[in-house]
């Protein structure tokens, strides 16, 4: 109704309706501000609707679980749950000497109280798996002092010093009252190799179990390594591919496409095959006499079987970013170009290939953010030299079930993954990427 | 295999849908475990005949348990445990158990006694049970290598020779984490198999394991998956493998791959059922536990697998391989022939200490 009155009022048909103040109207007698402001909410709303599914769906399965994966990084619940009074009891104890008996006596009552509850509410069993995170055998010095708690009569100190020689090391007792609070720092200080030192410093690990930050500097290196193949690799053949008769330029991507219809699995296992000491390459080039048998190349289980398999099953990321950009690059330019008397590698150098600029940024971004969070081949093929920090993290969330450090290592990748991005936008802009 | 499930299930339904003259409520497990040979050798064990006694249960068959701790977490915190039974390792089990995801069991009084009156508690393997867990198989990680590697005056015969290149040229495959590794090490090393674990909780005997798995470095090819060590035996890739003594079994019996067995230091450990807590099928799971853990069924396992049965009634009841007719005694890793210098896994030493080690392996690996 109002775009039928705005549009009459446009074309001077007739005067328009005003009210006393002098303000437009509608033939209604609504000001025309006001309708127009309720038409342009109705279509705020359409358009709200229209993507709302998306939306939900995005927040639902996406936003809220990462939100939920970094919340895990710092959630601490285990101590204060298990321990409130010990924890109350060592608020003045200055950490340096094993605590008195008011300390033992709280942590007995704890205990008790904890014994109480129903099997699956007990909270003694995961303070057992939390403190041992940070302390090697404090799980076994819980669960075996808990079985034996009701027999225990005061003074309680004995008794639990008797049950397991970690009670009478303040180190325990410091880790328990440091993790006696609701939010922690402690996962992401191993994650990046570094632990509490007996004054509660942070401090770098032992030199034997340093490994989180070498695994990501390597991820990110391996992750640069596979990119830059994929772009050698992969801009000739879309160039070669841009340039042909658009029916065998689809006949050819479809061989470029054809990887991407096969299994993860089949491609990285047929990998194996060709790339082993007893593999098909190997047995060519022994027979053919470049290597001897005893000099069988090293091609799998180790950083080059994890690259070289990697590259192939990321290509099609990088070249259909560049083939669908060079399509579109009109030919007379590098034509020009030379009719002004460039030389070939000229015309490439200064005029075709700025052009695929936003092609290589979109490939190169894809691929690498895709390389770096890769997992699956890694295990299969990584050895021990292949590996990357997804292999850590799923360990962590699978084998050894410290879903607190798992959170805290993958919240350091996306956020490193960001900032590279960040990086990646304030040289290049975002906005020339082009997908297609 | 699991085209053979749903078949199952759609006849196990269909039985159903006849009878429905039966008293009892149709009820449908849905039981997870490693997949492979070894849910066939349950399937075939346990589950059908089960079923062809129960024709109101179906069983459903999930091959999660190599991420069965992770799967336990999250089903329980999502308030929707579908799994009725889980195959597991005990230290997992353990894990499981400290953190209330699993049902505790009274072995006596759940599981059935032995055909002499034993108690379930009394027949089963010393050790083996555990607070949430109940035995099934007793299975061994040994070291395998192929015969055609080596002159046929100088075969490799103990687990010293894992260590000793020298004698013995050639890539060898571990598995990619400390356990076992570092048991072998220290053996190779001189230490009794006794006091392994004791040397262990110390520094210097975790420097001296590295220092002796330093010694054979260059010439390791890491392994994860449990099918991969055959694999590359077979391939040819290395000249031994370490692996789990059912997996070397197919491959050597009905796979037919040329290599042997080294009963020497085998690392031996237990592996068997959990029952997840807030399922909602607990009384028929517990029907089915009783059951499938009786002296004769832990017995019939054996017939389709070289694991051991965990009670010690189940020994005798040992025969022959259903398909291939060979006497399983002389693969059970508990036959006294093999059994002469086992190491058995401790599994409370690696859940103290399996986060620092798996760390100090890790930064191994890296380096």
């Amino acid at each position: 109704m109002a775009q039928a009155d705005a549009r009459a009022l446009a074309n001077g048909a007739e005067p328009a309706p005003t009210d006393r103040a002098g303000r437009l109207q509608t033939a209604d007698g609504v000001p025309l501000k006001t309708a127009l402001r309720r038409a342009e909410r109705r279509r705020k709303i359409a358009a709200f609707l229209l993507v709302a599914p998306l939306l939900f769906f995005i927040l639902t399965f996406f936003v809220f679980p990462i939100a939920q994966m970094m919340w895990r990084s710092v959630d601490n619940p285990q101590v204060v749950r298990a321990l409130p009074q010990t924890l109350e009891a060592l608020q003045d104890w200055d950490g340096s000497d094993v605590p008195g008996e008011p300390v033992f006596a709280a942590l007995h009552a704890d205990m008790m109280a904890d014994l109480e509850r129903p099997r699956v509410a007990q909270a003694i069993g995961p303070l057992g798996i939390r403190l041992n995170y940070e302390l090697s055998a404090a799980r076994s010095a819980i669960s075996r002092t808990a079985r034996q708690v009701p027999n225990f009569e005061a003074p309680y100190r004995d008794a639990f010093m008797d049950s397991h020689r970690l009670w009478g090391d303040p180190a325990l007792w410091r880790i328990i009252k440091r993790e006696g609070r609701p939010l922690t720092s402690a996962y992401y200080v191993a994650a990046l190799d570094r632990e509490f030192d007996d004054q509660g410093n942070i401090v770098r690990r032992d030199e034997n179990r340093r490994i989180y930050v070498q695994l990501f500097i390597r991820t990110i290196l391996m992750s640069v390594a596979i990119t830059f193949l994929t772009f050698m690799l992969g801009f000739p053949i879309s160039y070669y591919l841009s340039i042909l008769p658009m029916r065998y330029a689809n006949l050819l991507m479809i061989c470029v496409l054809l990887p991407f219809w096969t299994s993860l699995l089949v491609r990285t296992s047929a990998w194996i095959v060709l790339l082993q000491q007893q593999g098909v390459i190997n047995t060519m080039l022994v027979q053919i006499g470049l290597i001897s048998d005893d000099g069988r190349l090293s091609m799998i289980y180790n950083m080059t079987g994890t690259i070289i398999a990697m590259t192939h099953i990321l290509l099609p990321f990088m070249v259909l970013p560049l083939y669908s950009v060079m399509r579109n690059i009109p030919p007379s330019y590098v034509r020009a170009a030379k009719s002004l008397g460039a030389t070939p590698w000229t015309a490439f150098r200064r005029i075709y290939f700025p052009q695929t600029l936003p092609g290589i940024g979109a490939g190169g971004v894809l691929v690498f953010i895709i390389s770096i969070g890769y997992y699956i081949t890694p295990a299969l093929v990584g050895g021990q030299s292949g590996r990357m920090i997804s292999n850590e993290i799923a360990r962590h969330m699978q084998q050894s079930l410290n879903w607190g450090l798992a959170a805290a290592l993958g919240t350091m990748l996306l956020i490193g993954v960001l900032v590279l991005y960040w990086v990646y936008n304030r040289l290049v802009g975002a906005d020339s990427l082009k997908l297609g | 295999m699991k085209l053979k499930t749903v078949l199952m299930g759609a006849a196990g339904a269909m039985a159903l849908s006849v009878g429905t003259t039966s008293a009892q409520d149709p009820v449908s497990l849905t039981i997870v475990s490693w997949g492979g040979a070894y849910t066939t050798s349950q399937v075939r064990a346990y589950h059908d005949p089960y079923m062809a006694e129960n024709p109101h249960v179906t069983i459903i068959n999930d091959d999660g348990s190599a991420n069965a701790l992770a799967g336990l977490r999250a089903q329980s915190q999502a308030g929707n445990v579908t799994w009725d039974l889980v195959d597991m390792l005990p230290s997992d089990a353990q894990l499981a158990c400290d953190e209330g995801l699993i049902l505790e069991i009274d072995h006596d009084e759940m599981l059935a006694a032995a055909p002499d009156g034993t108690s379930a508690s009394e027949d089963f393997l010393p050790g083996s049970l555990g607070e949430c867990f109940i035995p099934q198989i007793v299975y061994s990680t040994v070291l395998t290598y192929r015969p055609g590697a080596f002159s046929d005056d100088a075969q490799p015969s103990s687990i010293a020779d894992l260590f000793d290149v020298e004698n013995f040229p050639g890539r060898r495959a571990l598995q990619d984490r400390p356990g076992t590794n570092l048991e072998w090490a220290l053996y190779a090393d001189g230490v009794d198999p006794d006091d392994i674990y004791e040397v262990l909780s110390t520094p210097e005997g975790v420097d001296r394991a590295f220092a002796k798995l330093d010694t054979i470095k260059e010439h390791i090819v890491f392994w994860t998956e449990g099918a991969q060590a055959p694999q590359l035996l077979a391939d040819g890739e290395v000249v031994m493998a370490t692996g789990y003594n059912g997996r070397m079994f197919d491959a050597i019996e009905v796979e037919g791959m040329d290599a042997d067995i080294i009963w020497d230091g085998q690392v031996v450990e237990w592996d068997g059922w959990v029952v997840p807590a807030g399922g909602s099928n607990i009384e028929a799971v517990m029907d089915y536990l009783y059951w499938a853990t009786d002296t004769q069924r832990l017995a019939d396992q054996a017939k389709y697998i070289s694991y051991g049965p965990a009670r010690a009634s189940s020994a005798p009841l040992v025969g022959e391989h259903a398909d291939l007719g060979i006497d399983m005694n002389q693969h059970m890793p508990t036959n006294p022939d093999n059994y002469f210098s086992p190491i058995i896994l401790d599994n409370d030493f690696w859940t103290d200490y399996g986060d620092e080690l798996r760390e100090r392996f890790a930064n191994w690996m890296l380096q």
